[in-house]
């Protein structure tokens, strides 16, 4: 595991000023005990898991027809609330929640 | 010999105007050239409560920020103020009292229980209800301290208070020239006998 | 005829707070919050009537308390925005937490603050419990003995605040100053304009090309090393303000330092007091030294951060000195002062001079030119040794007993 090395009071930024992006060098997905397992046959890129997702960790792109596509997800982040499988419809189901294996 | 400070305390009721008084008379003096200080009687004021207020002048920088405790010249405002307060406290043997009254130095002197030669008298409400128009005693005891003092320049004062009038009272030239006239007249009328 | 020390200056006869206030409309702040409290009232409503006017083009904003005068403050300066506030005693209190993330956050608000007593029992008058009360807070603390100082030190307080990038709070003693009216000199707007320059904070939160967190949270890991960056802030600020009363000599033509020295350099007994009451000790020293007593004066000018090294540097010589506080911090020992004062001496290996704690003052008691005759009387003999110097705090002009002289103000 990489372990950050702490700035000193030299090199801190002057007033409690954090920098944007630190999230980004985090990995909170080593939390997760299920993982979200997402077909993308059954997706229709209705991006409901997108946007419930509180990690942002649904990854997307714009497709070839411009429009946005779920293009998976960002398992670094990921922190396995579960949230997206229980707000993909129904009918679709192209989210589902497997145990972590570790 | 540097020329000693002079302190000046006013004696008046809440709303009569001895803390304006004080601070128009440090303006003017202020004009003429010397250094001053001008401060109330520190306290929440109350219409017709006694109150008082404090002027310091001297040719040099004033440093001192202490209460005045034994002032060269009182000035009162209203002579209903001479059986409630004692007006002369700290009044040393050369200090004069300068009183709004109709009586004669003689009377205030005896009430006082001072040397008629420490008292001059000027009737400043007389002369406002004349030149103002109101019983408002303030600049017309100004003018009568200007007097007694000696040694400052009426016309400075004078000039110094058109200034500060006229950018008070830019509507109502009759209140400025009515004060003005009341420093004047007191300046004349205050008397020691 | 008084003569100008700026020669472009102007004598005007003016009021602590009034002079506050002129300083505020020359600086023009972006934004000023501010909620009135006896004896700063003033202050905010003059300047308040310059915007209103079309004088200046600042934003001020009305709230509804002094905690949210503060944070409003903090925000604007956040924000990036030149900002300035003003209060006293109560009002101070009511801000306290806000004070510190002022000083957290690195952001150099400016504060016009009038020193007066805190509850209870209540009382508007002049004491410093106030901002003594706030002396950990991280501001830097500049206190004025007159008008004339109160209108130099605000002006320098901006420039101060935003090269140390640290909140600064400047005072004057509750009435005494904040209500006297004297002659000050000022000086001409563009002047001060130009003296002050334009604000450029390096960093600030409405820059949306350089975006970054603020105040986020501190735990064990980081917390300490924050706080020392502050408290090496408020140490490197000495030479900032320094450096700004060099310019503002050079500029204006009055001299300024961390503290005042008066006849000090030969003196064999010394007050050290903060604000008003210093130049009532003036007056005490030129009669004592026409009789051949060789008293003398520090008074202290910026007390937060404290100037500790230069003091002990300039008090070694005498052989007894009074600290007098305006303010009790009822610690069961000493008052604030005289607790920096003595551990300044200390710490330095400056052991000779005796040392008594006077606290007088307290919710605007009088002190004149007798009390602190008697202070130097006393001074004498603990120098001369026939009177052991007292080790616990003397305070001035209060009935301790039934058999003490009453005391009336006249």
């Amino acid at each position: 595991m990489k372990e950050n090395r702490k700035l000193s009071v030299a090199e801190l930024p002057i007033g409690n000023i954090v920098e944007p992006g630190t999230a980004l060098e985090f990995d909170t997905g080593s939390w997760r005990s299920r993982m979200p397992v997402w077909d993308k046959d059954k997706c229709i890129n209705c991006l409901t898991c997108w946007i419930s997702c509180p990690d942002s960790s649904i990854k997307i792109a714009p497709s070839e027809k411009k429009t946005t596509v779920v293009t998976g997800i960002d398992y670094k982040h990921c922190k396995g609330c579960g949230i997206c499988a229980s707000e993909c419809p129904v009918k679709i189901k192209a989210i589902k929640m497997k145990l972590e294996k570790k | 010999m540097p020329v000693k400070m002079i302190e000046v305390r006013w004696h008046g009721r809440g709303g009569q105007g001895a803390k304006t008084a004080a601070l128009l008379f440090g303006e003017a003096v202020l004009a003429t050239g010397k250094y001053i200080q001008a401060f109330p009687e520190y306290g929440p004021e109350r219409m017709g409560a006694p109150v008082q207020s404090f002027n310091r002048i001297s040719e040099y920088p004033i440093t001192i920020h202490a209460c005045i405790t034994n002032p060269d010249y009182v000035v009162v405002l209203d002579s209903s103020l001479l059986e409630s307060v004692p007006v002369t406290y700290g009044v040393n043997k050369t200090g004069k009292v300068i009183v709004n009254t109709s009586f004669s130095t003689t009377k205030i002197a005896h009430k006082l229980n001072i040397d008629a030669s420490q008292v001059y008298v000027v009737n400043a409400s007389q002369i406002a209800i004349d030149t103002i128009g109101k019983n408002i005693p303030n600049t017309p005891m100004l003018g009568a301290l200007v007097k007694v003092i000696g040694n400052l320049d009426i016309n400075g004062v004078l000039e110094d208070t058109k200034v500060k009038l006229t950018a008070k009272f830019r509507h109502k030239p009759e209140v400025i020239d009515g004060n003005l006239n009341s420093i004047k007249r007191a300046f004349n009328e205050v008397k020691n006998k | 005829m008084i003569k100008l020390v700026y020669p472009k200056g102007k004598l005007v006869a003016k009021t602590g707070n009034e002079v506050m206030a002129e300083a505020m409309r020359q600086i023009e702040p972006d934004v000023v919050a501010a909620y009135p409290i006896t004896p700063a009232t003033e202050i905010m409503q003059i300047f308040s009537q310059f915007i209103a006017d079309g004088i200046v083009k600042t934003e001020y904003i009305a709230v509804e308390s002094e905690h949210s005068a503060m944070s409003a403050t903090i925000a604007a300066s956040a924000a990036g925005a030149r900002a300035m506030t003003g209060t006293s005693s109560q009002g101070l209190c009511l801000m306290w937490e806000m004070l510190y993330i002022a000083s957290g956050l690195r952001l150099p608000i400016v504060m016009a603050e009038v020193n007066r007593a805190i509850s209870a029992p209540i009382n508007i008058h002049g004491d410093q419990s106030d901002t003594m009360g706030a002396r950990d807070s991280g501001w830097i603390q500049i206190y004025s003995e007159n008008s004339q100082e109160a209108y130099d030190n605000m002006i320098q307080a901006v420039r101060i605040a935003e090269k140390a990038k640290l909140p600064t709070l400047v005072t004057t003693d509750g009435f005494i100053i904040s209500h006297c009216m004297e002659v000050v000199e000022l000086y001409p707007d563009a002047d001060v304009k130009a003296f002050i320059g334009k604000y450029k904070p390096e960093r600030y939160l409405l820059d949306i090309k350089k975006p970054y967190t603020l105040g986020s949270i501190d735990l064990q890991d980081y917390y300490f090393e924050h706080r020392l960056q502050l408290a090496e802030a408020m140490k490197a600020a000495k030479n900032i303000i320094l450096n700004v009363a060099q310019d503002f000599k050079k500029t204006f033509g009055r001299e300024y330092e961390l503290y005042e020295k008066y006849m000090l350099n030969d003196a064999e007994i010394a007050i050290v007091v903060i604000g008003s009451t210093a130049g009532t000790t003036k007056v005490v020293i030129k009669e004592l030294r026409d009789k051949g007593i060789k008293a003398g004066l520090l008074k202290i000018r910026i007390f937060r951060p404290f100037p500790s090294e230069q003091i002990a540097k300039d008090l070694a010589h005498i052989k007894a000195i009074a600290v007098m506080d305006k303010a009790d911090s009822c610690s069961g020992a000493f008052a604030p002062l005289y607790s920096d004062v003595v551990a300044s001496l200390y710490a330095a290996g400056v052991t000779t001079p005796k040392i008594v704690n006077y606290v007088y003052g307290l919710g605007g008691r009088e002190i004149n030119i007798s009390h602190i005759v008697n202070i130097y009387k006393s001074l004498n003999k603990i120098a001369s040794g026939q009177q052991k110097p007292s080790t616990t705090i003397e305070y001035i002009n209060v009935r301790k007993t039934k058999h003490s002289l009453f005391y009336k103000c006249e």
